[in-house]
């Protein structure tokens, strides 16, 4: 158990280098693109006077080492904000204020995070389940009629843009046949039901696409394994055909499986922005997007670190279950 | 009736006819080896006979009769039922041959109850006991273990313990020892014997190594080009073989017992080694893979390292190139020390497909050295790149081709023009020819001796094989676990060896002689229990 507590600590350390480094390029990033930040904040129709004192404001004069020190002071110790009013106090971990409309990015994040985890937990359900049969299917009628057709699904599918995926299920379920009503996201909290009701569309466009790169790749990893000598030793002992492809070959695609959510999850927290646009889905992407457009800095660097966070963390949790699926990774 | 009756085999893979009208029968319980090199076909019968072509696009004609199943006009469910239960098969490589993901007794139990009806348990509990039939040592607890977790040689004893598990009739083992050192190749082989002798199985033996099958087989069968080329029981045949073909093969078979003949040796010491040590990992981990290593080798002489797997002769040869360096003592190079790697003293390695770039012409490979050494004129590169192929038997319009279009005998020789190329002083050859046939390894042998005294080379031929490093050696260094266990001229180390690993190991060595493996089985038997594995075998002495 050592190794395992070494192995997490390694991790940790790792994450937090990874992210301090994320941080510093995001700076430096905004710091070089070209265009006046005071002035778009402030909007177009200020004065030259006007825009003068929202750069004070919002300390965009000081040299960029200082901005980014006082970064860092609020993430670790706080900050206080004048408002011009009042003083608002931002306990630490700080990630600033979005320089257009004043509020907290924690909150900021906080408010969006529960709408892109609801999106895409409930995507990677359907993705897995989907993707990996799919791909179980077609590796077992291998070479048949049905994996052909199977294998012209899924290429159709990764190569079908998200928008379009999506905007077809709103038009067929929601226009023509009227089943559901067009998408409007409702909270967990506030009605479960409504909330499972208004992601499903969400739900299915991100999966599908997803699941047909997941089919694709258990396919070709249990042909893999399937081409192996232990499988020809099942087979020489009258071990049946699903047996073996159910207990043999598919063992053998788990770890790749794994390894490949775990990048699509934490890349799809904060990249699934067209699902999120489509639907109107108060996310992270989207938010993302927004910012960026605008330059608010602080909101951006905050919701990279996010997004950096869950990748990193998905892909840790994604080495553990590897080490637990195959005996022979030794974490380290 | 006998337990399997093949007649007429034909087995068709495309264009390729890797079987060709065989016919052979083996009665209730004897025990037939198939010989041959490889691509004759031998691998290709023992599928047949459990019907493993099937659905693969193989053509297979002619019939197959195993223990009263048609195997051709069996239905699947009927070949499954033939499968495991009626006659199992030990594959080569038992590493790859087992699943890596599931617990060895759990793979063994999962076999059993294809074919038995017994609850899980039972099933278990059945594979706890032919374990340790086998010989795995405290087998309750060791069969919770995976693959990875188990030595080559249990891993070898796990897989004929799945054979045992639904009691078979007959046995059918591909290469079963290939992939073994030597002296668990003895234990494996005896422990196939006691068992035979026990459940009074057929056996049907595939392998490449003459003294295999003369250790473990009433009858033979010598395979070539998919026909059969001779038949009969075993000791008759190596006795006083009847075909051109057989008596070829047995020639080529290199023996313990054959000496070395001429070597005009000098006084001249090209490399040496002394007190080498190289330890492998850091801190705790740290273990030494070679430790206390002193060796010299003069021009014009050869000096043989033998050792099993793991004893550390890779390792040395490594340092003697400069590929590693020492962690403690030193090698030299005419006297003086030798740090980084010298084009003086130059490398063959063991696989000659891996060690050859696929995606380059293998004149360019053979060009590589001539071109680190900083000749540009392509003219003089491409003369003496020819002028090498032609010097190791290979046709000067060979430049152009790429690896694949080779077989493993030439791809051997364009290693050793490889190594040529920089006019070496000295060459180390990594187990040169344990991945060849025995024909084509006579010819690689006489090749390096040609060469040897043609250009005065110091040799080091590393090789796992008794009987190869005796017929090329003049010095022969026994290493086991780091360590030199004897150290002498060839002939005193393997004609009166001083020391009881030595001996071990030369006892271990099949013999080409029925009778004599019989008694070396004996004794083998008398002072340890014969199917217990040695002591480093086991990973944990209770």
């Amino acid at each position: 158990m050592n190794g395992f507590a070494g192995f997490v600590l390694r991790r940790i350390a790792g994450a937090v280098i990874t992210l301090f480094v994320l941080s510093v390029i995001i700076y430096v990033v905004f710091y070089v693109t070209p265009g006046n930040v005071a002035q778009i904040t402030c909007g177009p129709r200020c004065s030259p006077v006007q825009v003068h004192q929202v750069a004070q404001q919002l300390q965009l004069d000081d040299p960029l080492y200082v901005r980014y020190w006082h970064f860092l002071q609020g993430l670790f110790a706080g900050q206080d904000f004048s408002t011009g009013t009042s003083v608002e106090h931002c306990p630490a971990p700080c990630l600033g204020q979005s320089y257009q409309t004043g509020r907290q990015v924690t909150d900021i994040i906080l408010t969006k995070l529960p709408v892109s985890f609801s999106l895409v937990l409930g995507a990677m359900v359907i993705w897995l389940v989907l993707g990996v049969g799919t791909g179980v299917l077609s590796a077992w009628r291998r070479g048949r009629l049905s994996e052909r057709v199977l294998t012209a699904i899924t290429l159709a599918g990764v190569a079908t843009p998200v928008f379009v995926i999506g905007l077809v299920l709103m038009i067929v379920v929601c226009g023509e046949l009227q089943l559901l009503p067009f998408p409007q996201y409702v909270n967990f909290t506030d009605d479960p039901e409504q909330w499972a009701w208004s992601l499903l569309l969400p739900w299915l466009s991100l999966a599908l696409i997803e699941a047909a790169n997941f089919a694709r790749l258990t396919r070709a990893s249990m042909l893999e394994t399937l081409a192996e000598d232990h499988i020809r030793t099942f087979r020489a002992y009258g071990v049946g055909e699903r047996a073996v492809i159910a207990r043999h070959a598919l063992r053998g695609a788990t770890a790749s499986v794994i390894a490949l959510n775990a990048v699509t999850f934490g890349s799809a927290v904060g990249g699934a922005v067209l699902t999120e646009t489509l639907f109107g889905l108060p996310g992270i992407g989207q938010e993302l997007v927004h910012a960026v457009k605008v330059v608010d800095l602080p909101v951006v660097v905050g919701m990279v670190l996010v997004i950096g966070f869950f990748v990193v963390l998905a892909n840790a949790v994604a080495d553990v279950l590897y080490a637990v699926a195959d005996r022979r990774v030794v974490l380290a | 009736m006998s337990l399997v009756e093949v007649t007429d085999l034909t087995v068709e893979f495309g264009a390729l006819r890797a079987v060709d009208g065989l016919s052979f029968s083996l009665a209730e319980g004897a025990a037939l080896a198939l010989v041959g090199e490889s691509g004759s076909g031998k691998s290709t019968v023992a599928g047949a006979l459990l019907g493993l072509h099937r659905g693969t696009g193989a053509r297979v004609g002619g019939s197959v009769r195993v223990a009263g199943t048609d195997v051709q006009a069996a239905s699947d469910e009927e070949l499954r039922m033939l499968r495991g239960a009626r006659a199992a098969m030990v594959f080569q490589d038992p590493l790859s041959s087992l699943d890596p993901y599931y617990a060895i007794g759990d793979q063994i139990a999962e076999v059993h109850r294809v074919h038995t009806r017994v609850s899980r348990r039972a099933a278990r509990a059945r594979a706890v006991e032919v374990l340790e039939r086998v010989g795995i040592p405290d087998a309750q607890r060791r069969s919770r273990s995976r693959p990875h977790e188990f030595s080559g040689g249990m891993r070898q004893r796990a897989l004929i313990a799945m054979a045992l598990a639904c009691e078979p009739d007959l046995l059918i083992a591909d290469e079963p020892t290939t992939a073994l050192d030597v002296t668990v190749q003895a234990q494996i082989l005896d422990l196939l014997h006691a068992l035979r002798a026990e459940t009074g199985m057929g056996l049907l033996l595939v392998t490449h190594d003459v003294g295999v099958a003369a250790e473990s087989a009433d009858d033979i069968l010598v395979m070539r080009h998919g026909r059969a080329v001779e038949r009969g029981p075993v000791g008759a045949v190596l006795a006083a073989p009847a075909e051109a073909y057989t008596r070829e093969l047995l020639d080529a078979v290199p023996r313990v017992g054959a000496r070395r003949t001429g070597s005009p040796a000098t006084d001249e010491v090209v490399l040496e080694a002394t007190g080498v040590r190289r330890e492998f990992g850091r801190g705790k981990r740290a273990f030494p893979a070679v430790d206390d290593v002193s060796v010299t080798v003069r021009r014009g002489e050869t000096l043989g390292v033998v050792g099993e797997s793991g004893s550390g002769k890779t390792t040395l040869g490594r340092m003697l190139v400069g590929l590693l360096e020492p962690t403690a003592g030193e090698i030299r190079y005419a006297g003086r020390p030798h740090t980084g790697v010298n084009p003086a003293v130059q490398m063959v390695f063991q696989d000659p497909v891996s060690s050859l770039n696929p995606r380059r012409s293998v004149g360019e490979s053979i060009a590589d050295p001539l071109r680190a050494r900083g000749e540009r004129d392509e003219e003089r590169i491409r003369g003496r790149v020819t002028e090498l192929l032609e010097r190791v038997g290979l046709d000067r319009a060979h430049y152009d081709r790429y690896p694949h279009e080779f077989s493993g005998g030439q791809r051997q020789r364009i290693g050793i023009a490889r190594a040529l190329a920089a006019e070496p002083r000295a060459i180390v050859c990594d187990e040169p020819v344990s991945a060849l046939d025995v024909t084509t390894q006579a010819q690689v042998v006489a090749l390096l001796g040609e060469l040897q005294r043609e250009l005065g080379l110091a040799l080091v031929f590393i090789a796992h094989d008794l009987a190869v490093v005796r017929q090329v050696s003049d010095q022969v260094a026994v290493m086991r676990r780091g360590r030199l266990v004897e150290y002498g001229p060839a002939d005193e180390v393997y004609d009166s060896p001083r020391e009881p690993y030595t001996r071990q190991l030369l006892a271990a060595v099949p013999a080409l002689d029925p009778e004599l493996a019989a008694r070396r089985r004996a004794a083998r038997r008398t002072p340890v229990a014969a199917q217990r594995p040695a002591p480093e075998e086991r990973t944990r002495v209770a």
